[in-house]
């Protein structure tokens, strides 16, 4: 038997757990899909799960762990009566009225909606070169906070330029006797704020024009090999663990053959929070390349929220 | 916490892996690690569910960390199961309730 819901959520985010709590708020008792455990940026929570501490919440004066905020967050949409599943949508038809979503293999659908808010979110992307995948946990993490106290006294590096990269160079000196940051440009796309800690800090060292072609090492990594972008030329830096931070992906796969999405795959929307298909909307980095923020997508789940409310009411529903 | 998961130390590690009558699954967490908080919950119910095919022990990372060093453990949650005293399952990172024990249970 399917379950009926008017709102359903798919994500846990600050997303789709604004969109939750505005929902359930407003009596439509949402269904908020959370995602399945992991140790990736893939799991209830989001990216904010692997992430320290938040500085620029507004209402945390002295900061917050991420970690805290999204539990925070959850027990305040739980609080109003929102329903949450831990764990994924297999597949989601948005071509028919109610829309239908599938939690397992079954034939029928687990539930049937009257609205989606698509809130899925971004998902790190990975290097893609020789010895990355061998290498993963021996040596090449995806989670500094997780995996940065291995690196006691270690010297390591961070792949990337933006401000994860930044943070997470900046929380594994704690650990490590010096981070290299590895950059494929001679500038940040860090904020100046970010940048300048990075740049006073004296166990920061940067590899600049400087693409990583190989992760090296045999039961762990050993080094990398980077060619300079300018000259061509190759060279190893002799680094014993490898933090990746260079940037995000949408999730967008369950949704990819209903809704429109621009050339980099993220959903368009407008006007607010309406995408393509009526009665979807979609909130938070899944359709945000820009700004990419906890708030922004708190913010953005807020409209989703409403915008679903009005159109229910809108339909007579 | 239940007592159902045995809390292990750098003292009593071996002595308790090696005396497991029933396999025993070791789960090397720490308490600032987001992923291992997801899988405790996860770890409890198998560990009375599945109390008569396995048996689990924890190791905080953070104040044993010869034993982690021993075992290679270099990200976490890492999970080793271990048979009459040898590792004879590695599993990294954090995952849900059925592919854990799907991959648990092939090992056992």
């Amino acid at each position: 038997m399917s379950q009926h819901t008017r709102v359903l959520i798919i994500g846990s985010g600050p997303s789709g757990l604004t969109a939750a709590i505005y929902s359930a708020r407003a009596q439509l008792s949402p269904i908020v899909i959370e995602g399945e455990p992991s140790s990736t940026t893939d799991q209830p929570g989001g990216q904010l799960m692997v992430t320290t501490e938040v500085e620029n919440f507004p209402g945390f004066p002295d900061g917050i762990m991420g970690p805290e905020l999204m539990a925070n967050m959850r027990a305040q949409a739980l609080r109003f009566g929102a329903r949450m599943e831990v764990t994924k949508v297999q597949k989601l038809d948005l071509g028919q009225r109610p829309f239908r979503a599938w939690l397992t293999d079954d034939v029928e659908p687990s539930i049937t909606a009257d609205t989606v808010i698509i809130a899925t979110g971004a998902r790190s992307l990975m290097l893609d070169v020789p010895g990355e995948a061998r290498l993963l946990s021996h040596g090449l993490s995806t989670c500094a906070t997780c995996d940065g106290f291995f690196f006691r006294g270690h010297d390591i590096a961070v792949v990337g330029g933006g401000d994860s990269a930044l943070e997470e160079a900046i929380f594994l000196t704690r650990f490590a006797n010096t981070v290299t940051l590895v950059h494929r440009r001679d500038s940040l796309r860090a904020s100046k704020i970010m940048q300048d800690r990075a740049l006073a800090n004296p166990k920061i060292r940067f590899a600049w024009n400087s693409q990583v072609t190989e992760v090296l090492g045999d039961e762990k990594v050993s080094g990398l090999a980077l060619r300079d972008t300018l000259t061509g030329d190759s060279r190893v830096l002799d680094v014993t663990g490898v933090f990746i931070a260079i940037g995000h992906v949408p999730n967008t796969d369950i949704v990819a053959e209903h809704l429109e999405r621009h050339d980099n795959g993220y959903i368009v929307t407008g006007p607010g929070s309406f995408t393509s298909v009526d009665g979807v909307f979609a909130a938070g980095d899944v359709q945000d390349h820009e700004y990419r923020q906890a708030i922004t997508s708190a913010g953005s789940g807020c409209m989703a929220a409403i915008d679903a409310e009005r159109w229910l009411e809108a339909q007579g529903m | 916490m239940s007592d159902t998961i045995k809390t292990l130390t750098d003292a009593t590690f071996q002595e308790v892996v090696k005396s497991s009558e029933l396999p025993i699954l070791v789960d090397f967490w720490a308490e600032w690690c987001g992923p291992c908080k997801q899988i405790a919950p996860i770890l409890e119910e198998l560990a009375a569910e599945q109390s008569d095919k396995f048996v689990i022990g924890k190791l905080d990372v953070d104040v044993n960390v010869a034993t982690a060093t021993q075992y290679n453990v270099m990200s976490i949650p890492t999970l080793l199961l271990f048979k009459d005293g040898e590792i004879v399952a590695r599993l990294v990172g954090a995952k849900p309730k059925g592919a854990l024990l799907q991959e648990i249970t092939q090992n056992l």
